[in-house]
């Protein structure tokens, strides 16, 4: 099955099997690899893309649901004051978690320019980071939002 | 279609209740004098201690809490047909909360549904069941609430469909649908009957919002949520011993079913923090009305249900099958089957929508095992398709049909708890 994927305002025709989970698509095919693999489980949102501007766990969102859906990575994201506030607060250790959070809060930025911290804490909560820097993520987030 | 229905019922009650108005007058209830909040050392400790577990049975937190809030501080939103009614401040703050009641005016509340100043309560609390709680009981739960921290939090004004917040119109719903019960002797039954109140969600309503006492535990709503019956109309797959019953509520989970959802989530973390023998006595009396079955083995009819709803099998093949396809990591850590939770096999598709809409907290708080939320990944018409091979796949029940539409209401009527 052939099925037009818009990432990051581009059409691609991927042909496969339509239960392939978008994670795969980016990484394999696309040659996206920002989007991580962490657990394939929908558990620690390493993977996490935005899907029509709402953040989803690209491992467990089949092929099949995104004909028609607009898909933006973390490399659709260009550098902005997100990045920097993470630059800024060096938020990574080692890295894998980030592009998950970055695309997480992303979303929550657009929708909310001035997000609390009960807000920022209860939207980032689904994402995991194995090096334990979710008080600097927090500290990039909270930065962010209040970057000019 | 529900909210039609909520708001010609609403204009049914207006009517109906016309006479309790008039009634109004009669039953207008006195207001009872305010005192100074009483000195928490008066209390004494194992009294306090025993209000403590009675508030666990209770779960009066879970409707006087707000997400994030100070316990029972109130402010938690409640979902009704009727439109939407936030949980009161139950701490001992003079101003916002009950500091000011004394017991008298605590055990009128509990009993008719009535406040310390006389206006009339909305049975959302759930009065219904609380008028046969024992004396002794009801002197506990004040001396806890009463050496709760005050905290001074106004709980927000309801939203009811008109004429709903015209509070004297209580007045006549209780003449029609308030009995006065004499407490069970049997402590299970008087714990499940009166104390847990189960029927507030378990046991369906008639038009006007009143239990029905006709068809008790024969399943309700609660937030949008289906309350699956506890009686012989019981849908599960695998039998509820009492054993399964007292791990379920002590838990929140039993392997032979499955982690408690919805609104039964917070029910079940109040109910951890209550004593064994209280649970056992209910796991006891709910088992003598549940539906005894023996036990089935694990029900999968994989390529029927692939040949039925073959959208549903590539979007549970993407989606669902790292977890819940048999042989998946997560099944061989002892997680039951999918044909082993109620919701595929319950007259309504509404609890296993919403499942996969919200995702599922881990039953106990901040850890244990936890279902990602699928609401931005399907629209409505995948999540449908999923649903039907679910229900063609795990359960012999018949097919749910016009499941897209289902899953639109699931969406807007369904309450995260
Ligand atoms: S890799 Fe997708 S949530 Fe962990
Ligand atoms: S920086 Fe290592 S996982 Fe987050």
């Amino acid at each position: 099955m052939t099925v037009t994927l818009n990432v990051n305002g581009r059409d691609h025709a991927i042909d496969g099997d339509p239960a392939t989970p978008l994670l795969y698509v980016l990484r394999d095919d696309l040659a996206l690899n920002g989007a991580k693999y962490g657990c394939g489980l929908g558990q620690c949102g390493a993977c996490t893309v935005l899907v029509d501007d709402k953040p989803v766990f690209a491992c467990v969102t089949p092929l099949a649901t995104l004909a028609g859906r607009r898909v933006r990575t973390v490399e659709g994201l260009g550098n902005g004051k997100l990045q920097q506030a993470f630059a800024t607060e060096q938020a990574a250790q080692c890295g894998y978690c980030i592009a998950g959070m970055i695309m997480r809060a992303q979303a929550l930025l657009e929708r909310n320019p001035s997000p609390s911290e009960a807000q920022i804490r209860a939207h980032m909560q689904p994402n995991l980071c194995r090096c334990g820097t979710h008080m600097r993520i927090l500290r990039a987030v909270r930065r962010a939002a209040e970057a000019p | 279609m529900a909210r039609r229905a909520a708001r010609l019922a609403g204009y049914v009650l207006c009517g109906v209740l016309a006479a309790g108005a008039i009634a109004l007058a009669l039953s207008h209830r006195a207001s009872i004098a305010a005192i100074p909040r009483p000195d928490p050392a008066s209390f004494a400790k194992d009294l306090v201690e025993r209000g403590a577990a009675l508030a666990r049975i209770g779960n009066c937190a879970v409707c006087h809490t707000q997400a994030g809030g100070a316990l029972y501080a109130g402010g938690r939103a409640l979902a009704t047909p009727f439109g939407t009614i936030y949980g009161t401040n139950i701490t001992p703050d003079e101003a916002s909360g009950i500091g000011s009641w004394p017991k008298d005016a605590f055990a009128r509340a509990l009993r008719e549904g009535v406040a310390r100043d006389g206006t009339h309560l909305y049975p959302a609390f759930p009065y219904e069941h609380f008028n046969a709680l024992a004396d002794a009981d009801i002197d506990a739960l004040y001396a806890f609430l009463m050496t709760r921290p005050a905290v001074a939090q106004q709980a927000p004004a309801n939203r009811l469909i008109p004429p709903l917040g015209f509070r004297p119109l209580l007045a006549g719903w209780k003449l029609l649908f308030l009995h006065r019960d004499a407490a069970p002797a049997d402590r299970g039954a008087y714990l499940v009957q009166v104390l847990a109140h189960c029927g507030a969600c378990h046991t369906p309503r008639n038009g006007l919002g009143a239990e029905r006492r006709d068809r008790p535990f024969a399943g309700g709503w609660s937030e949008g949520w289906y309350a699956p019956p506890l009686d012989g109309s019981n849908p599960s797959h695998r039998a509820w011993s009492e054993d399964r019953i007292a791990g379920y509520l002590r838990t929140g989970f039993d392997s032979n079913h499955a982690a408690a959802a919805g609104p039964m989530g917070p029910v079940a973390r109040s109910l951890s923090g209550a004593p064994d023998a209280d649970i056992r006595a209910i796991a006891a009396y709910v088992a003598k009305w549940i539906r005894q079955a023996p036990d089935a083995p694990a029900l999968d009819r994989r390529e029927a249900a692939a040949q039925i709803q073959p959208a549903g099998a590539t979007l549970f093949a993407g989606a669902c099958a790292a977890c819940h396809e048999n042989g998946a990591p997560m099944m061989l850590q002892g997680r039951p089957p999918l044909s082993f939770g109620t919701p595929l096999h319950e007259t309504t598709p509404r609890d296993a929508i919403l499942i996969v809409l919200q995702g599922l907290a881990p039953p106990l708080g901040d850890s244990g095992p936890a279902m990602p939320a699928f609401g931005d990944t399907f629209d409505d018409r995948q999540l449908a398709d999923l649903t039907a091979y679910l229900r063609a796949r795990f359960s012999t029940q018949p097919a749910w049909s016009s499941l897209e539409r289902e899953v639109a209401a699931a969406r807007k009527e369904g309450n995260a708890p």
